[in-house]
């Protein structure tokens, strides 16, 4: 049988899936004890948690999207075997179809009709005039500017109108959640009593569904936003195009898994060292701990940026002296990339090591322990079944707390020339493109506007909910503030 | 005291050592002095003598941890680790790629790079700490609350936005101050404003969230209570009790950047058009210079360890009951 596509996993698509799995080994084992169901309980009656969750999972669902890669296949003569493009696609492309093909000349600004730069066109009888040119793709299929006004308006009011069905539906679908009581404590108790009036009532007013209406009003504008986006997008440029002629909507996009798989993979990479030295330095002591803390003081006195710069200059070196191991530009930049992640998990891992430390040489003297160790228990045993599950609270704590901070490390890195590929689609790289056009002449402002209201609408959202993370785990976070 | 300096003075020298043989194994074993020399002479003038030439020319002519042609010790000294690395706990940071002697640059780079840095790290201080004072005093109110969302808003934002919102609307928009440049003597005040500005703005949300969270943790032990029992104002309790003894976390965090504050910060410099260490790393970076970028490594890894013994020292000072010995 012949597909019409191949897929293709690049690394980094492979590490991620590994880590959706372990996500999802970790939400199945949360579910079977109530103990662990606890504090994310606690997480879903956050406001500020559950909102930021909706629009995290947002970004998550387009990083995805954008990670499921294939080759279409080229059409073939009969009888002769099918080939594939060079060019590696993901769904995502496929999914916003037109953004990606319809590539103008050069900058032009968000939803214009015009390009940015005059150029010398031919009029038919011959004449030659300097006038900004029309663009080929964005409002083409207007007269001109006088019609864009109602256009854009009919537009937007069209994918509110179907963002408002969206959003019906979703609301729907909650208080038929919240109506079978399967909602988080159903304020009768007992489930399935309450009718539409009793779930309405109790999803406006109830406090202990506080999180599920924050979500759902941040979904609801969500998805009015995107219907919108959805409707305007093909005719438009949105946010303008780049400098070759790109949707900078696009690219904004295409950005959006390089930030999030620089935050996860980053994580995914360190947690296993972290996990292992920091827990063996507390539980073991002496010799072990001596070496591991030399490790880490050598490696933490290190500039964090120097190292990263120094280890991403080698791969560099590496990589342009070994051309032969690559066989698509996608490959390689891919490699890149995964190859930031593993230098910067190699480099941060030192903070989480040495908390780590210091709560198993706590745990280490605790009676359980003790008890365990006098029956005669085993350490690794001891270790996996009364240490780890005691320290899993602070590994996520960091690891959600670290998460944004990446995503931001990611624009500085990319600005000195050791981040991301030049040609990834990254946050980093298109401020780095934009930074020197700001001097001109009216100021090529969306590409860096794109850029940061992205990364913004990404990283605050991360905090939020690192936040709301942290108070329901952190027993002594509990009181304060 | 003088012993426990000269103690973890000695404890410093094998960190040292580590941080030696780790810059050591990425600049010199995975990456060979060959493929240096590759990229330097650009893919159309690689031939094996023009290699071997650049690295006479550059000093790299030498086996990497033995040498099999020397005589007696010179076997083990007349090696790439000796010359090149070893050297670095001399100072001796030998030549740039470009020929430039390195230990000059910096000593004439680093002024700039401390112009900038110093007066960004006290004013930040302070601006942190009247601001984590000031929430606190107010806590529970919508004050502190505005105050804790205004910091997370902060802080979400990317540092490089501040560079160029301010570059724009302080030097472009309303022509205050240079967007960028420098000039030495007292020309540079105009230059400094602005990253000076940026530098502590772009710290605002992180720092005080933090000092808000440790002076939150002291006001609610027992002395503070005591201190209110006692009628002492509100003022006196936050400035005294609460500042003072806060001091050894604030001190924790603070006094270990001091001497790195002589590296500068590679992205404000490189924006603001410094010429201060940091923009010399950029530089190299971008050059891929490895014998810049080795020895900053190494001198960023000294200044480190500096101020781990300084921030000890310090505890000297603030809190009584700390001796060290």
């Amino acid at each position: 049988m012949t597909l019409s596509f191949r897929p293709e996993i690049l690394w980094s698509d492979a590490l991620l899936f590994l880590l959706l799995a372990a996500l999802a080994v970790f939400a199945w084992q949360v579910g079977r004890h109530e103990h662990l169901r606890e504090p994310w309980r606690r997480v879903g009656r956050s406001r500020m948690g559950m909102g930021a969750a909706v629009l995290l999972a947002a970004y998550a669902l387009v990083g995805i999207l954008d990670s499921l890669h294939f080759r279409p296949a080229l059409p073939a003569e009969p009888g002769q075997p099918v080939h594939y493009a060079a060019e590696v696609h993901s769904v995502l492309d496929t999914l916003v179809g037109p953004l990606r093909t319809q590539v103008e000349e050069t900058y032009s600004a968000p939803l214009a009709l015009h390009l940015y730069a005059k150029e010398t066109m031919e009029l038919p009888d011959g004449r030659q005039v300097r006038d900004f040119p029309r663009l080929k793709f964005g409002g083409a299929h207007l007269a001109g500017v006088e019609a864009r006004a109602g256009d854009i308006a009919g537009h937007i009011g069209m994918g509110l109108l179907a963002g408002g069905v969206a959003s019906a539906l979703a609301l729907g679908l909650a208080l038929v959640f919240v109506g079978l009581g399967a909602g988080p404590q159903g304020p009768s108790g007992s489930p399935g009593h309450l009718g539409i009036t009793g779930a309405w009532s109790a999803l406006s007013r109830s406090s202990s569904l506080a999180g599920l209406r924050a979500g759902l009003i941040v979904l609801c504008l969500l998805l009015l936003l995107a219907a919108a986006v959805i409707q305007l997008a093909p005719h438009y440029h949105i946010l303008g195009t780049d400098k070759v002629g790109q949707d900078v909507f696009y690219l904004s996009l295409k950005s959006v898994r390089t930030g999030l798989l620089i935050g996860t993979l980053t994580t995914l990479i360190m947690l296993p060292l972290a996990l292992f030295l920091g827990v063996a330095a507390g539980y073991y002591g002496g010799r072990a701990d001596d070496a591991i803390q030399y490790l880490y003081t050598t490696l933490n006195s290190i500039p964090g940026v120097l190292l990263i710069a120094s280890a991403v200059l080698v791969a560099q070196v590496y990589i342009e002296t070994h051309p032969e191991l690559f066989d698509t530009a996608a490959a390689r930049s891919d490699l890149r990339l995964v190859f930031l992640c593993l230098i910067l998990g190699m480099t941060s891992w030192t903070g989480l090591a040495r908390l780590l430390r210091g709560e198993t040489l706590k745990l280490r003297e605790m009676d359980y322990i003790q008890a365990a160790r006098a029956f005669g228990i085993s350490h690794l045993r001891i270790l996996g079944r009364h240490i780890l599950p005691n320290v899993a609270h602070l590994v996520l704590i960091a690891v959600v707390i670290d998460f944004s901070g990446l995503v931001l490390a990611e624009a500085v890195l990319s600005y000195v020339g050791v981040g991301v590929d030049p040609v990834t689609a990254s946050w980093g790289n298109m401020i780095n493109g934009a930074r020197l056009e700001l001097a001109r002449e009216p100021i090529v402002w969306w590409q860096l506007a794109a850029a940061f209201v992205f990364m913004f609408a990404l990283v605050l959202p991360a905090n939020l909910f690192a936040d709301s993370v942290r108070e329901a785990f952190d027993p002594r976070a509990g009181g304060q503030a | 005291m003088l012993n426990y300096v000269i103690r973890r003075v000695l404890y410093a020298i094998p960190i040292l050592i580590g941080v030696n043989l780790i810059t050591f194994a990425l600049f010199f074993v995975v990456n060979t002095p060959d493929d240096m020399a590759r990229i330097h002479l650009g893919a159309k003038h690689v031939t094996p003598e023009a290699i071997e030439r650049w690295k006479v020319e550059h000093g790299y002519d030498r086996p990497l941890l033995f040498n099999q042609e020397a005589e007696g010790t010179g076997k083990l000294t007349e090696t790439l680790f000796v010359n090149k690395s070893l050297a670095l706990f001399a100072l001796d940071f030998g030549l740039a790629d470009d020929g430039r002697d390195i230990a000059r640059e910096i000593g004439t780079r680093m002024w700039p790079s401390l112009a900038i840095a110093l007066p960004t790290f006290l004013v930040g201080l302070a601006v942190y700490i009247s601001f984590a004072l000031t929430l606190v005093f107010f806590r529970a109110t919508y004050l502190d609350l505005t105050g804790v969302v205004l910091s997370v808003v902060l802080m979400s934002i990317s540092g490089l936005f501040y560079i160029i919102g301010g570059q724009y609307l302080l030097g472009k928009l309303w022509h205050l101050v240079p967007v960028s440049g420098y000039a030495p003597g007292w020309g540079m005040f105009k230059f400094l404003i602005l990253p000076i500005a940026v530098g502590v703005v772009s710290g605002l949300g992180d720092s005080s969230r933090f000092y808000r969270t440790l002076f939150l943790e002291e006001i609610h032990k027992d002395y503070v209570r005591t201190a209110r029992a006692k009628g002492l104002s509100e003022r006196v309790v936050l400035f005294r009790h609460v500042l003072g003894n806060a001091m050894i976390p604030i001190l924790t965090g603070a006094v270990v950047v001091i001497p790195r504050l002589f590296l500068g910060s590679l992205i404000v410099e490189s924006f603001f058009g410094i010429p201060g260490l940091g923009s010399y790393t950029i530089e190299a970076i971008q050059a891929q210079d490895f014998a810049i970028v080795r020895s900053m490594v190494f001198l960023g890894s000294v200044l480190y360890i500096v101020g781990l013994l300084l921030t000890d020292l310090s505890y000297t000072l603030v809190d009584p009951r700390v001796r060290l010995e």
